[in-house]
């Protein structure tokens, strides 16, 4: 049972997902429990690989049927510690965001109730795939299932602009696989091999190889073609729209996932099958993906200050926040200050993103709030999902000790020992934005839109405010993701050791250091 | 070497306000538990802090790490309690109490609204301070400064209404935006500069490093701009905004807690971080020093133009802030030693006079200078207790504030900066030009024909009480600093 534990990680949804399609249309009711199960099982299974590599410091290999590559073009799952962190991310999500669909499945799209299961299964069992496998093009087919699902999942809605939507995001999303199928194609070509250590090993062995223009223009396919999926400013444009029209529940478990699963793959690619060295000193584009990064930032920043519509901020948050992530992987510092805060901020951020999206998804079902302008009293009306959201708001613009300040802390420290100031402006730039941004939506939950014109008196009995605090399934989820936002934070020590560590133990980390 | 003793108690000092809180919240249709769970908080976390007196006055220091870090890879949540910290906490814990008594008499009598968010956010924000003075590292020292600015906010912003807003929101931009724009790079440079050391323990963090005059005048400046509580200028102008706050908060955050968790930083930086061997050597302190001069001139200046009572208060604080930081950064032992004592001195002279500008609005609604004409014959208690007030900001005797000011002047004089010497003087000068104004009005005026017949009388009980301690406390700081002397004195080095 413990040997096989890659394999029930991502089977589990996938059978569940199965079982929904045979026995949801029957009855409805069924759905629920095979999802919440199948997920229970991937996060148990998760959380017991993790355990398994961070105590013996090994690698789990896993070779599907036993077909051991690269003899024939088997099925490589690969667990270390790296995305064991990430693995155990995505199954929480997962979970946390199943509870908050509950509800929403039961009463909005009743009769879609199976179907819509059957997609969030199986982008569970693209993103658990994605994040553990070992070979270049099963990541392009699990990247696929994921974006495939994930197209549906948007068109769910009801609204047309969702479904316009779901289309631009399709179109998008293609161009995007394209690309990097085309950049896996001319690593065959090249090397002979689609396992990632193989192209690796070969890369290292062979500078001829290495040096050619082929490889270079496959690495450069490739990154576009993360690029894409990751919505790196300025090839966003199907984010916004495609997050903020579709159904709540749907984004909930897209924003706060598919992007940040999209940088973890960048890493992997960028250490895991070019290399650190060949990256940032064979090819040298540091400075200018650098530079790409903080004009995404800053865009992303302003674009979400332009907005009225509180998903369409969160969603430009994103692309700031993206901006992040891809300029902290490319400081390329000497001790790797950079690449581990942007580790760090994947987990900081898809947790923040999600209390997020689900407060926003709370919003607009209780309160019928699509605008900033709509949360007026907020404070008073939902004071639990009030404080969720205040601390993820805290986490954005960076408050110790919520797990946003630490990312930011290691990501500045990366960008000083590098000497990229212009990022370091560029990160404090966003902090600030993002600080104007909520306490204006403090300012209007605690005010109201038009302030009083004299202040209010009342003898000593405060006034009863209509309940209208979200419901258990709603608030478990919001609650438990702002205590691991704090929980991050406090515990960033651990945490940070963990990456440390599995950077050190990837093979391109080490030859580094050796020279 | 100095040793240190590990206890939970600071931690306990820190909890005990923010355990009110739930309490505080239970009780939200119980106004007399509510108002008494405040008091048991008060003087929980006033014993946890006497508890800690004796160690500290033995020459030990007080350590507890909350949550441990991996060595060399991040920085530990940790408390740590010397002299220093111990003469804030003594000084905010004890006022908390009388500001407490003073805010339920000030709250009812006014029928504000919104009282249990009052008292909650108010034991919040102390439990803040009290973790700044606690604070053993630069992180955890930098978390308490933004939980102070974020639990005064709603506190600043009771009122709700349009002002309110507006000085909310020049509040909160000017303590986050500079603490983030500024503090946060300060912080993370020193980080790397120092190689991982953000301990207030041991050698001050860049002791042993190599830095230009340039490096050293832009990171200091970056962390003084960056502790804007502080209220250097340019960043000053949140303060005056933050007078749309009910009075208590005004007098005790606005005049103790938050304004001096600014100079506290301010001291922990120039002492801990840089320590004084390195900016004496750079001669970085200078730019501060200058900065910090016209600060005391240019907010006396305007303080004498301001007809709003609350206001006038306002800018006085800002010029006396900066006389701490002035004094710290002359590096002088004396004058550093001053600087700490002045953080007591200033925090009773100056509760004692909000309190009265509450006093005075709770009892005649009044809010301008211009109005108090006779009002010493009236309300004699609070009047009275204004004067001692003026006495101990202006630094005469028999108050506090004489010795604090003796101290930085002398050190201002071993420092060889005459020039600043004057400051001070000149400074002292301006203080008694706009206090004493006030004082004569109130006594040796008359009346306005008119009002007489209003039955003005002095305000609640409840408020007269504390501005009379708080007065009593100045001058008792005036015959009795012994014990002030002995923490501050614990900070100096060779001693």
């Amino acid at each position: 049972m413990g040997d096989q534990l890659p394999a029930i990680i991502v089977l589990a949804p996938m059978f569940g997902a199965m079982f929904v399609g045979l026995f949801g249309n029957r009855d409805h009711r069924v759905c629920f429990p095979i999802v919440f199960a199948s997920l229970l099982i991937s996060l148990c299974a998760s959380i017991a690989a993790a355990q398994q590599v961070f105590t013996s410091g090994e690698v789990i290999d896993y070779f599907m049927a036993g077909w051991e590559e690269p003899i024939g073009i088997g099925i490589h799952l690969r667990i270390d510690s790296l995305n064991a962190l990430i693995l155990v991310l995505i199954s929480v999500v997962v979970v946390l965001v199943s509870f908050f669909s509950i509800r929403r499945a039961g009463d909005q799209h009743t009769e879609k109730t199976p179907q819509f299961y059957i997609l969030y299964l199986l982008l569970c069992v693209g993103l658990l795939g994605i994040s553990i496998t070992g070979d270049a093009f099963n990541l392009f087919v699990l990247v696929e299932v994921s974006s495939l699902t994930s197209y549906g999942l948007v068109a769910m809605g009801s609204s047309r602009r969702g479904t316009h939507a779901a289309l631009n995001y399709l179109l998008m999303g293609t161009v995007g696989a394209s690309f990097y199928l085309l950049g896996v194609g001319y690593l065959y070509l090249k090397t002979g091999t689609l396992n990632m250590q193989d192209i690796h090993a070969i890369l290292q062995a062979n500078g001829e190889i290495a040096e050619s223009n082929a490889v270079s223009i496959a690495f450069l396919l490739i990154l576009v073609g993360i690029w894409i999926k990751m919505a790196f400013f300025p090839l966003h444009g199907w984010l916004p729209n495609a997050y903020s029209y579709c159904p709540s529940t749907s984004a909930c478990l897209l924003a706060p996932l598919m992007t940040k699963v999209s940088v973890y793959v960048m890493v992997r690619v960028m250490i895991g099958v070019f290399g650190v060295e060949w990256v940032f000193v064979n090819l040298g584009w540091s400075h200018l993906v650098v530079w790409l990064a903080v004009i995404a930032i800053l865009a992303g920043s302003m674009l979400a200050l332009a907005q009225r519509e509180i998903k369409k901020m969160l969603c430009y948050l994103i692309v700031a926040e993206v901006g992040y992530m891809v300029g902290g992987a490319w400081l390329s510092d000497p001790d790797h200050w950079g690449l581990t805060g942007s580790l760090y901020h994947i987990l900081a951020d898809a947790m923040m993103t999600l209390c997020l999206f689900l407060a926003a998804g709370v919003f607009a079902k209780r309160l019928g709030a699509i605008e900033i302008k709509d949360l007026e009293g907020l404070f008073k009306k939902m004071p639990l999902t009030s404080v969720a959201f205040v601390i993820a708001a805290l986490g954005m613009i960076g408050v110790p000790p919520t797990a946003g300040f630490y990312s930011k802390f290691y990501l500045i420290r990366g960008a000083i020992e590098g000497g990229h100031w212009e990022y370091v402006a560029a990160l404090l730039i966003s902090s600030l934005v993002n600080a104007v941004l909520f306490f204006r939506i403090f300012e209007i939950a605690f005010f109201g839109n038009k302030p009083a014109e004299g202040h209010g008196h009342d003898d000593h009995h405060e006034e009863e405010t209509p309940n209208l605090e979200a419901p258990w399934s709603a608030l478990f989820p919001l609650l438990a993701s702002a205590a691991i936002i704090i929980l991050l934070g406090l515990f960033n020590g651990p945490i940070v050791d963990l990456l440390r560590e599995s950077l050190e133990h990837l093979p391109s980390i080490v030859t580094t250091q050796a020279d | 070497m100095e040793n240190s003793v590990t206890s939970f108690l600071p931690v306990l000092a820190c909890l005990a306000s923010l355990l009110a809180v739930p309490l505080i919240l239970i009780f939200r249709k119980e106004p007399f538990l509510r108002e008494a769970s405040t008091f048991l908080a008060g003087f929980a976390k006033f014993g946890f802090v006497l508890a800690m007196l004796p160690v500290i006055l033995s020459g030990k220091v007080i350590e507890y790490t909350f949550v441990e870090g991996i060595a060399g890879i991040s920085v530990p949540i940790k408390f740590r309690v010397d002299g220093l910290g111990m003469t804030f906490a003594l000084v905010a814990s004890s006022l908390w109490i009388v500001t407490s008594l003073y805010a339920i008499g000030y709250m009812r009598g006014l029928k504000e609204h919104s009282q249990t968010r009052f008292f909650s956010f108010f034991a919040l924000s102390l439990s803040a301070t009290l973790g700044v003075a606690f604070s053993g590292n630069l992180l955890t020292l930098y978390l308490f400064y933004e939980l102070l600015s974020l639990s005064t906010w709603p506190l600043v912003t009771h009122h709700q209404d349009k002002e309110a807003r507006g000085g909310g929101r020049t509040y909160l931009s000017h303590l986050l935006g500079t603490s983030v724009a500024f503090g946060i790079p300060a912080i993370i440079y020193t980080y790397v500069k120092s190689g991982g050391d953000l301990s207030f323990a041991g050698d001050a963090m860049l002791a042993g490093s190599d830095m230009s005059y340039l490096q050293g005048v832009v990171l200091l400046l970056a962390f003084a701009f960056g502790f804007s509580k502080a209220g250097l200028m340019p960043f000053h102008s949140w303060l005056p905004g933050a007078m749309v706050a009910p009075t208590p908060v005004s007098a005790l955050l606005h005049a103790v807690a938050v304004v001096k968790v600014g100079v506290f930083c301010v001291i922990r930086v120039i002492t801990g971080v840089f320590g004084t061997g390195l900016l004496e050597k750079l001669g970085a302190n200078l730019v501060l020093c200058w900065i910090a001069a016209f600060t005391v001139v240019t907010s006396s200046l305007i303080a004498m133009s301001q007809d709003n009572l609350k206001r006038r208060l306002a800018f006085s604080t800002i010029g006396q802030l900066s006389y701490i930081v002035l004094g710290v950064a002359l590096l002088a032992p004396y004058a550093v030693q001053g600087s700490m004592m002045h953080i007591a001195m200033h925090a009773f002279g100056k509760i004692t006079l909000f309190f009265c500008a509450g006093a005075i609005f709770v009892a005649t609604g009044k809010k301008y200078i211009s109005q108090l004409d006779g009002l010493g014959k009236v309300m004699p208690w609070t009047m009275g207790a204004f004067a001692i007030g003026a006495l101990s900001v202006t630094g005469l005797p028999p108050t506090g504030g004489l010795l604090s000011k003796i101290y930085m002047i002398r050190g201002a004089a071993d420092a060889q900066q005459f020039a600043l010497l004057a400051v001070y003087l000149v400074s002292s000068v301006l203080n008694g030009v706009y206090f004493f104004p006030i004082i004569y009005r109130a006594f040796f005026k008359s009346q306005p024909t008119g009002e007489l017949s209003v039955g003005v009388k002095e305000a609640p009980f409840a408020c007269v009480l504390p501005l009379t301690l708080t007065a009593i406390g100045s001058v008792l700081l005036f015959f009795f600093p012994g014990l002030l002397f002995d923490l501050t004195s614990l900070m100096l080095p060779g001693k």
